[in-house]
Parts: structure tokens; sequence; C-alpha cells
């Protein structure tokens, strides 16, 4: 299977193309303000470095951070009315209540409570009240708002209530786009409704950003099926990722540990990505990326989104190096992209990290004349501070105390020797384009976060179940039902209570079904 | 009532759920969602003062509230709000009497402000103080009860708008169990309020000062954070706590037993505590700490995981694999050590009976100031 890889970061568009495990071609592009054109100078260029005609392409997957990007920077986001069914319940915090003041404006702060929801043990809160829905819809119309994402109480037990006021709400508004949150997040009712209120206020721009994609691989004559990465480093077809555009956020960092991870060939292992200036480290566990625990924001906004636990710190190949009486520091300032005309050893003026690596003679960049004249002694305890840094972040991120290999990767690898403390490093080759062979690689998944009541069932008829909805799940997404593996099952008993309830999480993924 | 009391504001409230939840000692719920519904009250312009034990009337009689359920079901069914305060007007009525003020019983996590919000509600102020200085399973573990308070009447409210008096309840064990039952039927999660207490009973029996306590812990994890200090250290400083182990979480157990969470931590040293093993005894709190095999902190002296990097403070739902930690202790204050006290929240009636309880001694705590 021919296969192409695309990131779309802030900075670059990196591509690669992929025969199976092999590597054919790399490139990295600018990112252009219009996505469009940025993709398809990636997609000419990496299919030129390949040799192969756009026709033997079966398939694209494409990682962006566009969507992230525009929460962050509040553009392009459409006016979005938020409705949650619970009441009388949860009426002490209305939706959005914990955003920022000015994304909240920039939506135009249309927030509703009404009857509805569940309990925990799936009996109704409050009966769904039709009539109280469609006053909201003619409020809703009347103000002009097309996006609308409903959260119901306990959704991830029960969706009924979501799915019929969907089913209301569609009726009275023909056309409108309804974001349901049982069909983004987890349990957490303000983070998966943030969720589905962002979900919902990037249904605009979704289309715009798809449509563009599909536009860029028709201009380059790509006629293969195209895939968006969702922030655990699995797929969504062109369709699924147009209607839940929140589930790309944070693919970035994920398809980088996902691509160190198949470079490298291996499935368990710390990983680093080292840019310019800041290194990002994630840990490896069966070939994905571990996830962070605690809620997580995007754009000052909480979410529980399954997003890779990543730890940035200020270390990069433009950091810069200042020696001071209380020892070295570097970073977390940086020349950044201006690497190449500040650095010392590219004719600038200003002492770098990568200056320091090519005086103390580990890489062969620029003029090392002019960096001949460092104290060694700077030199060393440089040297020293690097490691003293990647060793710490690594250790943070260290998942067993079984000793782990750590993959390097990023443009700023030159900065690592072929140890962090005690561990062995990996550089793979095409170490620059971590983050498109992580688009290209990725994997369809399926997950299920409910509560069961184990005073009914058994333990393991309540895992059973999730599994099956789980792998039900991976196979509506696009995975060969005979690929799917579980790879993560969580069951935690809810504390302070007799009865027994236990949440139970399952997580499985599948190879990617291509006809 | 003195008119010395300390009036709560917004940018209070990140510092007292921080606080709070570092002296729920793993446990107590997370106080995010309760900041949040106090935010919203603050904004809409309510008014809450915070008393110390001295200004309350020896005759006045002092409410105590707070919500039953399970966290996990509070983060999802988040509160209509007056559940606590229609409990409150349960509890006033069935005893015929109004109370001038409002107590937690319990400071460590969620509920620590779900008094401040019903006191917004009844208009009336808090007392800075509580009936256990951390969080404790079981309604009975709190002072209040431990030194004598009868526990009749007690009430239990529902977002919907029912309220359950508890007209006579023979000793506050009945009381637990008949609450936490009707709490599942209101969809575990409730207002909780327990029999009104004479002023001259909370001076004696609470723990002093203890929503300042949080709200200073608070202050110090938030202001080491932006000065980029360390901020274990300067809370060891500030609290007066000793630190006895920083590790790496190697292996966390679970199980339920009876509606509660058990389970074990085990840590492996890092540091200066390198070669050196942990383990947490866990029972929804942090219960016992060991130090390579010796126990080193007891229930009820508190047992305190924050993250080494942030001070963020780690609930023993949020343990896992991996995480680094600094495991602090501060002593119980002396009202939860007596021979009454500890046979109720020490080592044996949490399940331990091999272990004595050896109080920690108190370092070098500096005074509390508001």
């Amino acid at each position: 299977m021919i296969r192409i890889g695309i990131d779309v970061g802030g900075t670059n568009t990196d591509a690669v193309v992929m025969d199976g495990a092999k590597v054919l071609a790399g490139v990295k592009e600018a990112t252009t303000a219009d996505v469009m054109s940025g993709v398809i100078a990636a997609l000419k260029s990496v299919l030129a470095a390949s040799g192969l005609a756009p026709d033997a392409i079966d398939v694209v997957m494409i990682g962006t951070t566009h969507f992230t990007n525009a929460v962050v920077q509040r553009r392009d986001l459409a006016a979005t009315a938020a409705v949650r069914l619970g009441l009388p319940a949860t009426a002490s915090l209305p939706p959005m209540v914990d955003w920022p003041e000015d994304l909240r404006a920039a939506i135009g702060n249309h927030a509703y409570l009404a009857h509805g929801g569940h309990e925990f043990d799936g009996r109704v809160i409050s009966p769904l009240d039709e009539g109280e829905l469609l006053g909201i819809a003619a409020d809703i119309k009347a103000k002009g708002v097309n996006s609308i994402a409903i959260t119901s109480v306990f959704s991830p037990v029960n969706t009924e209530f979501e799915t019929k006021a969907g089913e209301i709400f569609a009726k009275a508004l023909p056309g409108a786009h309804i974001t349901l949150s049982s069909d983004i997040g987890r349990m957490g009712l303000l983070e998966r409704e943030n969720a589905a209120v962002m979900n919902a206020c990037l249904r605009d721009l979704s289309k715009l950003v798809i449509d563009a994609f599909r536009d860029a691989l028709d201009a380059c004559g790509v006629k293969a099926k195209f895939f968006l990465t969702q922030n655990d480093g699995t797929l969504m077809d062109a369709a699924y990722a147009e209607r839940f555009p929140v589930l790309t956020f944070a693919s970035g960092p994920t398809n980088s540990i996902r691509g160190a991870a198949f470079l490298s060939g291996v499935a368990e292992a710390i990983v680093v990505d080292i840019g310019g200036t800041t290194s990002d480290v994630g840990a490896l566990h069966k070939g994905f990326p571990r996830q962070a625990t605690v809620a997580v924001e995007v754009g000052g906004v909480r979410t529980n989104f399954r997003m890779p636990d990543v730890f940035s710190f200020g270390l990069g190949g433009g950091s810069l190096v200042v020696d001071g009486p209380k020892g070295v520091k570097i970073g977390p300032t940086s020349v950044g992209y201006k690497l190449n005309k500040e650095a010392l050893v590219f004719g600038g003026s200003t002492l770098t990290t990568t200056d320091v690596i090519v005086a103390a003679g580990r890489a062969f960049l620029g003029d090392h004349a002019k960096v001949a004249h460092l104290d060694p002694g700077l030199i060393a305890r440089t040297e020293a501070k690097i490691a003293d840094m990647l060793e710490t972040a690594v250790e943070r991120s260290r998942l067993s105390p079984e000793p782990l290999p750590v993959i390097i990767v990023g443009g700023g690898s030159i900065l690592v020797k072929d140890k962090v403390g005690a561990l062995d490093v990996i550089k793979p080759h095409h170490f620059a384009v971590a983050n498109a062979v992580g688009a290209a690689i990725a994997q369809v998944s399926g997950e299920v976060d409910r509560v069961y009541s184990l005073a009914s069932m058994s333990r393991a008829d309540a895992l059973a179940d999730a599994e099956t909805k789980a792998r039900a799940v991976a196979v509506s997404a696009g995975a060969r039902a005979d690929s799917i593996e579980v790879v993560d099952v969580e069951d935690v008993p809810l504390a302070y209570l007799p009865g027994n309830a236990t949440r139970v999480r399952v997580k499985v993924v599948g190879e990617l079904h291509v006809a | 009532m003195s008119p010395k009391g300390y009036v709560f504001k917004e940018s209070d409230l990140l510092p007292l759920s921080l606080g709070a939840a570092l002296l729920g000692t793993g446990g107590g719920g997370n106080p995010y969602i309760g900041m949040l519904r106090m935010r919203e009250l603050l904004r809409k312009g309510a008014r809450v003062e915070m008393l110390p034990l001295e200004a309350l009337g020896d005759e006045d009689f002092i409410g105590s509230v707070g919500g039953i359920g399970a966290p996990v079901v509070g983060i999802e069914k988040i509160k209509q709000g007056q559940e606590c305060f229609r409990a409150l007007r349960g509890v006033e009525e069935a005893m015929g009497l109004s109370c001038a003020a409002l107590i937690s019983a319990e400071v460590g996590g969620s509920n620590s402000i779900e008094p401040i919000i019903a006191a917004a509600y009844a208009g009336l102020p808090v007392v800075d103080g509580d009936g256990m200085g951390r969080a404790f399973p079981e309604v009975q573990m709190s002072t209040f009860f431990i030194y004598g308070l009868d526990p009749s009447p007690g009430a239990i409210a529902d977002d919907k708008g029912n309220v359950v008096v508890f007209k006579k309840v023979v000793d506050m064990y009945w009381l637990e169990r008949f609450a936490r039952h009707i709490a599942v039927d209101m969809g575990a999660g409730a207002g909780f309020a327990t029999a009104p207490m004479r002023g001259s009973y909370v001076k004696q029996f609470a723990v002093p000062g203890t929503l300042t306590q949080a709200l200073e812990i608070g202050r110090t994890i938030l202001d080491a954070r932006a000065k980029r200090h360390d901020v274990i250290d300067r809370l060891l400083e500030q609290t007066g706590a000793t630190l006895f182990f920083t590790g790496k979480v190697a292996d966390v157990r679970r199980e339920l037993r009876g509606g509660f969470a058990m389970g074990e931590a085990r840590l492996v040293g890092v540091g200066e505590h390198a070669g050196s093993e942990a383990r947490i005894a866990i029972q929804n709190e942090n219960l016992v700490l060991w130090v390579d095999g010796a126990p080193k902190v007891i229930v009820p002296d508190l047992i305190m995981n924050l993250e080494l990097e942030t001070g963020e403070p780690i609930t023993t739902e949020m343990l896992r694999y991996g995480q680094q930690l600094a495991v602090i202790g501060i002593p119980a204050h002396d009202l939860m050590k007596s021979e009454r006290a500890l046979e109720v929240v020490g080592p044996k009636a949490f399940g331990y009976p091999d272990i004595a309880f050896h109080p920690l001694a108190s370092s070098n705590a500096k005074g509390r100031t508001p």
C-alpha cells in the first residue's frame, strides 16, 4: 500500500510517501495562510521526490493543527448555541461558565438550560420537554445561529435524550450543524460540553478546510481517499472529520511520537522531539502516546480529550546559551527559525546550543572557525547542562523502572549524545519528518467510557460489553474488524457509594480498511 | 457577632480550592466545580463573611452542611445549587430554630466550599474551622460527632426539591447509613445537613482556622509557581509540614470494598530518597505511610501527595504509575488525636489493629494568619 502522510503545522507543512513500512521520500514546505497552497506545494514536491505518479497513491493521511489554532487565536469561529439537558440539576453552572470571556464572546454566548438528563444508574432526571426545546429552537433561529451543541447529563451512560433533542432541533432548524456531546467526550459534564461547543463552533471552518484538502489533492491529481488524524494518533475519514473537527486537537505531538515509534521500530520508549525553541517529551506505550490524566486546556478551555501527556521545555537547537555567575543558562529564549542567520556558526552574533555542539566537534554545520574561540570550560558546562535538562525531562516521562530507549526526532537532534542518563538513544532515519510519518501510519480506534452498575451484572460482563461497543465504534470509523486489538482497559470503582457502580473505559485500535 | 469577619473575594477561590484539595489528604472530592459555583454567586453579588471561632456567640446555633455522594457523579451531574441550603432549612424547621452561621464538617476537598455556597443563599457567615481539619470518608468522623453531638435531626436534599428529614436517629452510624442510601436514590449527589450546634460547642470542638489554612496553602502554591520557586520547599516552610518521601509511583492497586475505594500505592525513591521504598495505604484518603517498612505517618495525621514538579495536590483517584511525588505529613489537630477521637479515626478504626498511633511531632509550624 502506497500512502502519503501530511502534517500541516503552524510553520511547516511536511509530507512523506511511504510504501508499506518504507519511507520513499520526505519533504518540508512552508505552511500558507490558505492551507491549500502549502499542501499542494508539499504534495507536488514529495511526489516528485518519490518518483511516483499521483494515481499510484492508495491513501492520504493528514494531520493538522489548523482547528486548534483557530480556537487559540479566536478566528473563523461560528456563533454557536450551547443547549444543556439536565434541569433542575446543573442549574448552578450554565454552559461555557469556565470559558475565557473573549472566546465566549467570539461565539456569541448563547447558553440554554433545559429539562432532561439521566442519573448515574440510567434513571431519568426529568423527562425531555419538546415544547421547551422548540422554544429554544425558535430563539436560536431568531438570533441567526446555525451551530448547536447538545449536552445531556450522563449521556455517556444513555444517549437517548441527546439523540431525541438533536432530531427535534434538526426538524425545527433545517440545515443546522448539530453536535451531540456523547459523540465526542467522556464523563465530566463541563469538559464534555466544552468539547461539544468547540466542535460546533468549528463546523463552518471544518467544511472550508476539508474542502481545501480535497481540492489540493484534486489539484495534484491524487484520487485516493483521505483521512485526518485524531489527537490519539488514530484516523477518521474526511466526512467524519468535517463533523468532528475538535478531534484533531493535539494531533501534532501525537503524530511525532507515533512517527518516532514507527521509524525506530520500538513500541515502548520515551520520545523527545527537539525543535528550534522547545522540546516535547512524551512516553510511548504499546506504540501509542501515553495520555494525560488531568484536564487539558485548549485556548483556555478545560477539556477531557484523549490528549497525549506531553511535557514541553525550553531546549532547542536555537536556544540561547548565557554564561553567568550561577552557571550556564540555556533558553527558554531562542533565535528560532532565524538560526541560520543569527547563530555564530552562520555568521551571526548570538551564542546558541547549536554553536556549542559544533564547537565540541559533534556536528558539522556552518563555519567551525567562527566558534573555535569558545572556552572549552564553557563548552563542557553547556554540554553537561543540556544532558542534565534532557535527563530530567526524560525521567519525568518514564513509565516504568525498566530501561527504555529514548527516541530523538526533530531538527535539534544534534544536541543529544548516545545516552540520556543511563538510557540508550535512538536517532532514526527521516527524524525531521517524523510527524508526517506518524500521520501516514495512523490506525483506527474505538473508545467507550461508561458507568456500569455491578449490582445487576458481573465485572467481566461489564468489561465484555464495553469491549463489544468499542469494537463497533472502531469498525464504524473504518477499521478492519479482524485487525482490532484492545489497547487499554480501565475500570475505576465509584467511591463513597454502595451498589458497586464502576466506570469502565475500553480502547481498541485496528488497521485501516482500504477497499 | 464580631465585626472582624473576612469577606470572601473571587480571587480567594482558586487558592482555597487548591488548599482544600491538599487538605483532602488524597480524598474529599475535587473542589473545582464548587469553586466555579461560588464564583458565579459572587459575580451575581453574593457576599459571605468568614468569622473566627471566637466571634461566635455561645447561644448561637451553627449549622453544618456538605455534599454527600460520589465524586465521579459530582463532575457529571452538577448540582442544582440549593441542595445544601434546602437541607439546612430542613434541620432548622425540624428543630424550630434559625442558624447564625454555617461550618464545614470537612475542610478537605469539595466540602470546604459547600457551606460557603449554602451561606451565600442563607445570607449567613461561615466559620473559619471545620470538624476534621482534613477529609474522612464518613460523617461520624468529625469532631462534632466524636465529642458527643446528638445526631438528630439530620436532613438530605436533592436537585429536584425532595428533602428528607431524619427526625430521630439513635446514633451517628445510623445517620450515616440512612443518608448514604438515600443519597444513592437521589442520584448519588445530594446536600446534607446535620443537627445545628451551639456556638459554645463549636468553639470547644471545631478544628480552628482551617479555611484560612487552606487559603494560605493555596496562596503559597500559586505564589511559588508564579515566582518559579520550589513549590514543595515553600509549602514545607509555610505549613510546617515534614517531607517524608520523594519518589515515583511504581504500582497502584485498587479495589472496591463496602462502597469505598481501598488500595495501596507503592513508591520507589528518587533524589535524596533513592534506594528507599514507600507504601501508602488508601481508603478514599491516604491512611498510612510506610518508608522502608516502618510506619512513618499514621491516620489521623495528614498524609499528602503533591506532584514534585508543580506542587499540584494528587488525589488517590489521580494516582498513576510513573508519577513523581513528594509525600508530606502534617500533624492532625489535638482534637483528632484524643483517645476518644482515635477510636473513630485512628488506625484501628480503619482496619489496622497492629499499628499503634504515633503522632507526628509538630515541627516549625508558623502561626496561621488570616
